[in-house]
This record gives C-alpha cells, structure tokens and sequence, in this order.
C-alpha cells in the first residue's frame, strides 16, 4: 500500500516539476537564449587579485602598511564613511604607542555632553571612544550623497565577495564608459549603445550595476602624503587603504593564523597516536588462533 | 537488551560497587558504548559518523552556551553585538566561528551517516525505528541551523527568515495568517529573532533527548554492518570498547584536523558576505540563498516554477521540498528486498551513485542564482529525486537479482566460517 501510494506521489511530483521545465524550455526555446544579457552581465568585471601579507594561512598583518592604510581612510574615507565597530583603543594593534594612541585619538572631534549644561557638544576623542560618525543620521547622509548612504567600512572586506581584491578594483576602477572594453574585448558603447551612467552616478565596471554613487575618492598621486615615506600612489593608497580595512573587518586574524598552527599540530601528533593504538587494539582481532 | 555472549559489568572498586547498587550509571554506559555492547567485527569507517555527530552536538552546545552569554536577541544590537563577541570577548571569535563552522561540519557527518544508511539499508528491519528517530533529528537540526543563521540579523539572515517562513503563505487559507502568527508580525522582526532564539536554545535538547532514543532503539537489534547479515555468533561480534572506542579516537582525530583547518584558516568560506551587511528590510539581496547545506531543498523549491492544474507554482515547490525529506520516512517500507546492504545489490548500487551525484547536482543549482541554465536542470534532477525514492526503489527492490552473500560477518572477514573459532572474544584481550 505505501508503494502504490508513494508511486503515484513519485509521479506527481516528477510529473510537476517536468511540466515546469516544459513550460521553462518552451520559453527558451521561444526567446532564443538561455539568459537575457545586460550591460550589467556583460561588462561587469570581477576583481583584480590582490595580495596582501594577510593572506594565506601564514598570513600576517604589516603594521606599517595598516598604519598607511589608516591614514588613507582618515584623509580621505572618513569624509562619507564611518567605521562603527572599531575603537580608538584598537589602534593599539597596528603598532602605536599608549600616548601615540591617545594623541591619535585627541586628534577627532566626537560628540560628547556638556557636563555643565547637559546639553550636546563635541570633544576630542579619547581611546575608548568609537570612531565618530560623519552624518548625523541616514537622512542627512542620503541628502549630501546623492540619494545614497555611503555604508559603514568596518566590516566591508568580508562583506563582498574576495572583499579586499573588490576594495582594491573599486577604488581604482572608476573609468569613462564611452570607451570601456570588457575582458573579451567588447566596447560597452557598441554593444549597449543606448547605455548612460544617470548625472550623479560615476561608472565603474566592479560595481554590481555599473554606476554608483560614490565619486572616484583617489584622483591623484600624492593625495596623501605618508609619513612613513612610501611613494602614495592611487594603486599604493587603495592597497593600504584595502590592508587597512581587512584589519576593521577581522582584527583577530593574526591570532587566529598564530593559534591554529599549534592546534593542527597538537591535533596531527594526537591523530598519529590514535591511529597506532587503533592498529594495536585491532592485532588481537585480526589474530587467528586455529 | 544484547547478545547473550555480551560482557557483564563487573564494578571493581568499593565505591564503584557502592554506585552501582544506587545509581547504574556506569553500567549504563557500560553496555550503551563499552564492553557489554558487542558489535559486528566488520564495521568499515563509513560506520565512525554517528559517533562524530554526537560530538558535534556537544561541540554546537558548548560553543553555543558561552555565546548566548555574550550574545543579545534584540533586533537594535543583535548585530552589533555579534561584532562584540567577534572583537572584544575574549576568545570570543573563536568561539563564533566554531559555533558557525561546527554547524556545517555537524550537517557534513550527518549526510555522510545518512548516506552510510542509504547505501548498506541500514534503514531495513529490524531497525526501521533507529531510521525513524535519525529523520526526526535530521529535521530538528534543519530547523535548528535556520534559526540560528537568523540569529546575527545580518542581510541573508533576515533574508533566508523571510523567505522560508514565507512557504508558510503558500498553504491555501490559512496561509496567510499562519505567517503572521509565527513570525509575530507581517515580516521578521524583534518578535521573530527573540522566539527563533529562544527555539535555537531549546531544540538542541530536544535533539539530544531523541538521540538518546535513536540509540536505544539502535542497540536492541544492535548495529548493522556492511555486509548486512546478521550477528549469528560470538565471532561475528568485538566489543565496542576497545575495538571502536580506538577506531573512533583515530576517526575523530582525522575530523578535527579537517575541521579546525577551516575554523582557523578560512572560517568565511562556507559563509555567504551578505551576512556581514546588518538586515535591512528596505534593500534585497541580489540572490538570496541559504546555507550550503539546504541548497539541495532550496533548489527542489525552486524547481517548480509553472501552476501544475490547480496547484499554484509556490505550493508545489513547498509540498515537494518538505516531501524530499519526509520521502525518508518511508523508507523502510519503500524498499522491499531482503538484502540490505548495496555490495551485494547490482542494480541499487548504480542507482544509489546516481542519486548521489543527483544530490550534488541539485546542491549546486541551489547555490546559484535562480536563472538559466540552473532552473532547467535542477528541474531534471528534481524529477529524478523523487522517481528515485518513490517508483526506481520500489521497482529494483522488486526485481533485482541480488549476487551471494557470504554465510556470516565472521566468514566476510576471515574467509571461510568453518576456520573461524567461536569465542575468540570472550575475554577483552589483555
């Protein structure tokens, strides 16, 4: 009884679902192509690899490049960017000093209380503060931006896909799109010619949708002066600047690399020492005694 | 119950006595996975999984305590407060990400023991409740796992929330209410994310507690093995402990090499980016897909895209998604042949590959986005799924021609029975 039930329930479903792709296939067929192509399937373009001494299970970070990244976001970045998650405090990881920490920290203006009236003002930063926000509210945001709220940074490598190499493209890819090729060589204006980039957006062929809101923010070499020397290239700036932003997102990674070696090996010597007296139980099993 | 040659407990120590009179405790443990439970000689390492996902509900219920220390249910800061177990919490990304990748590694040993059952018929008599229980916990981990990716209210969190309680709006009539009920709103919200955490608090018990049955109702008739006959004699059997005591030691060390290579080298990899965007109702994602392991049913669910006569396209594809599992259920009764393991079942055993690799296939679309190519073939596969279970099973069961089995486990292992001495293990070996 199951059985015969359970057939004509096999074929119900199967029968379905097949009904689905017929319609499906006739649709196809009917169309010409699997998949309608847009300018965003045809020309989007996926990062340029990116390699950053953070990757890989040896990975580490380089203090010095995190330090340049920092300065990156805090003279260019901060402008429309917050970095919610990330204290002053934290900073003491990227290498600075107690006082260096405090005077970095002295050097933002975050919002604070009045203590004689109550009333809302602004204070220099201490290192327990959190970065403070550059709109007050979404609202304001939305209405300086172009209709658009530039997101939150601190964990922006992790959430895109290959999320540093994607900052890294991002930054630099902003490009005319009346003369843009894709991988394949295609012209953008040839294939779409009825495609614009609407006043306000920018083109830039590593965005989802091709035009975003955000204005190209590295324009020229030397827009950051670094103090530890290295020559602040567009390319050099948007890597640390994609360094940096790896350490917002994931401040344990150079713990977690350092811990797991030790565990792998511990758990290699105990699996080894496993396996030995698996084998030496199971001798007296295999033994024939006749 | 046990096999007459089973070890007896034999507290030594005066205190150990004096528990056993009280309190047999370790006589229970004693003959539930020590030497008083004898088990065939012949297990393979496809037998080590039940084992691991044991440990694997313990590890999720370790790690899962200390974060709910941390954590807060409350649509304002849950996300916020996942960023603050992940940076200021001691140890505590640690314990997010073994939380977050023992669930994965949880769900790949139970589809392996799952699929353990599938190949060798474990599911066949006299062992169809064992098989019964194991769905039910497979259905609670399910729910579970959805519960507690919703939990960092993170983009595919409120996303996936939105999306599975929706199949709810497909049941005709009482749909749409019987959304709203359980979401406690129109939409997930603060109502929603309190009662999934608090179910995700609860169900691990739960699953405990049904764990305990699935292996009490395993050790009446007593394990199955890979050859699928029966435990005749004293020589067919080793006591659990040492003999699978020291091969599960050495399958757990291999488990947790694997596993901790991804919690602390590439503990995102089985996670999607969106879920570090926090939930915003206001913008979707462009491709709304669950975990890795709901793919196969995501992709079931989307399969049925056109109204089939009176059934609407959503119904459909909710009816057979939960249909894909319940088929399990009936298992036991679907597959007829006296033969239960697939070594000796020409015919099953090529289609036991096919539905693997069916499995696999339909995984694959189910990760991808919901367009062309992926829809049509999972639409094949889906098709194939169910013919599998519910017309390809019944009909081989019924005519296939199954090859010899050998006269006993003991005679699988060491050649010939007649050469095999009864009683060899009596004594555990010294």
């Amino acid at each position: 009884m199951v059985r015969i039930i359970g057939f004509f329930v096999g074929l119900f479903f199967a029968v379905g679902v097949l009904w689905a792709f017929a319609t499906g296939a006739y649709t196809v067929a009917s169309q010409g192509y699997l998949k309608e192509k847009t300018a965003e399937t045809e020309f989007h373009r996926h990062p340029a690899a990116l390699h950053l001494s953070s990757d890989g299970p040896f990975g580490k970070f380089d203090n010095r490049q995190l330090q340049r990244g920092y300065q990156v976001y805090k003279e260019v970045c901060k402008a429309c960017h917050s970095l919610n998650h990330v204290a002053f405090r934290d900073l003491a990881e990227l290498g600075y000093s107690e006082a260096e920490v405090k005077a970095e920290a002295a050097s933002w203006t975050v919002p604070g209380i009045d203590p004689n009236t109550g009333e809302e003002t602004t204070r220099p930063g201490t290192p327990t503060d959190y970065f403070p926000k550059p709109f007050a509210n979404d609202i304001a945001a939305r209405a300086a931006n172009h209709n658009a709220i530039p997101p939150d940074l601190s964990l922006m490598a992790k959430a895109r896909h290959e999320g540093p190499a994607y900052i890294h493209s991002l930054l630099t890819g902003f490009t005319d799109p009346a003369t843009y090729k894709n991988e394949d060589g295609k012209s953008l204006k040839q294939e779409f010619p009825d495609f614009q980039t609407p006043p306000g957006l920018y083109f830039n062929p590593y965005f989802a949708n091709l035009n975003l809101a955000m204005p190209p923010p590295l324009t020229s070499d030397g827009q950051v002066t670094f103090k530890d020397g290295t020559p602040a290239t567009v390319d050099q700036m948007a890597t640390d600047v994609a360094a940096f932003l790896v350490w917002t997102a994931e401040p344990s990674l150079g713990k977690r690399h350092q811990t797991g070696w030790p565990v792998l090996g511990f758990l290699l010597f105990a699996t080894v020492l496993a396996f030995l007296a698996k084998k030496q139980v199971w001798a007296r099993a295999r033994v024939r005694r006749d | 119950m046990s096999f007459p040659w089973a070890q007896h407990y034999q507290p030594k120590a005066p205190f150990m006595r004096w528990l056993d009179e009280k309190l047999p405790l370790p006589r229970l443990v004693y003959n539930a996975i020590g030497g008083g439970y004898p088990v065939p000689r012949n297990l393979n390492y496809a037998w080590n999984f039940g084992v691991l996902a044991g440990f694997c509900l313990v590890l999720q219920i370790v790690t899962g305590v200390i974060l709910a220390m941390h954590y807060a249910p409350n649509a304002l800061v849950a996300f916020d407060s996942t960023e603050h177990i992940m940076r200021d919490v001691n140890w505590g990304w640690l314990m997010r990400y073994a939380h977050a990748n023992g669930a994965s590694a949880f769900f790949v040993v139970v589809y392996l023991h799952i699929f353990r059952g599938f190949f060798y018929g474990s599911y066949k008599a006299p062992r169809e409740m064992v098989w019964l229980l194991g769905v039910t916990i497979f259905l609670l981990m399910m729910a579970t796992a959805f519960m507690g990716y919703v939990l960092p209210w993170g983009q595919m969190s409120f996303w996936g929330a939105k999306v599975i309680t929706g199949l709810f709006g497909a049941i005709p009539f009482v749909g749409e209410p019987l959304q709203i009920w359980l979401l406690g709103g129109f939409a997930p919200d603060n109502a929603a994310l309190n009662r999934f955490f608090s179910l995700h608090f609860l169900l691990p018990f739960v699953i405990a507690g049904v764990i305990i049955l699935h292996i009490w109702a395993l050790h009446i008739p007593g394990s199955s093995n890979p050859t699928g006959v029966e435990v005749k004699s004293e020589s067919d059997t080793v006591p659990f402990h040492p003999y699978y005591t020291a091969k599960d030691g050495f399958g757990l060390g291999v488990f947790l090499i694997l596993y901790c290579a991804f919690l602390f080298f590439m503990p995102n990899a089985l996670g999607h980016p969106d879920n570090y965007i926090p939930a915003n109702p206001m913008a979707t994602p462009a491709h709304i897909v669950p975990e890795w392991y709901f793919w196969p049913y995501y992709a079931i669910l989307r399969a049925f895209t056109a109204d089939f006569f009176f059934v609407p396209a959503k119904l459909m594809g909710v009816m057979a998604m939960f249909s894909s599992i319940l088929v399990w259920f009936f298992l036991p009764w679907l597959d007829r042949s006296p033969v239960r393991s697939g070594h000796y079942r020409p015919t099953f055993r090529k289609f036991f590959w096919v539905l693997v690799i069916d499995l696999l296939v339909l995984g694959y679309c189910g990760g991808s986005p919901a367009e062309e190519p992926f829809v049509m073939i999972s639409q094949i596969a889906t098709a194939y799924y169910f013919l599998h279970f519910l017309v390809i099973i019944p009909l081989v069961s019924a005519f296939e021609r199954p090859e010899p089995l050998p006269f006993s486990i003991t005679e699988a292992v060491l050649g010939s029975d007649k050469k095999a001495v009864l009683g060899e293990n009596t004594t555990p070996a010294t």
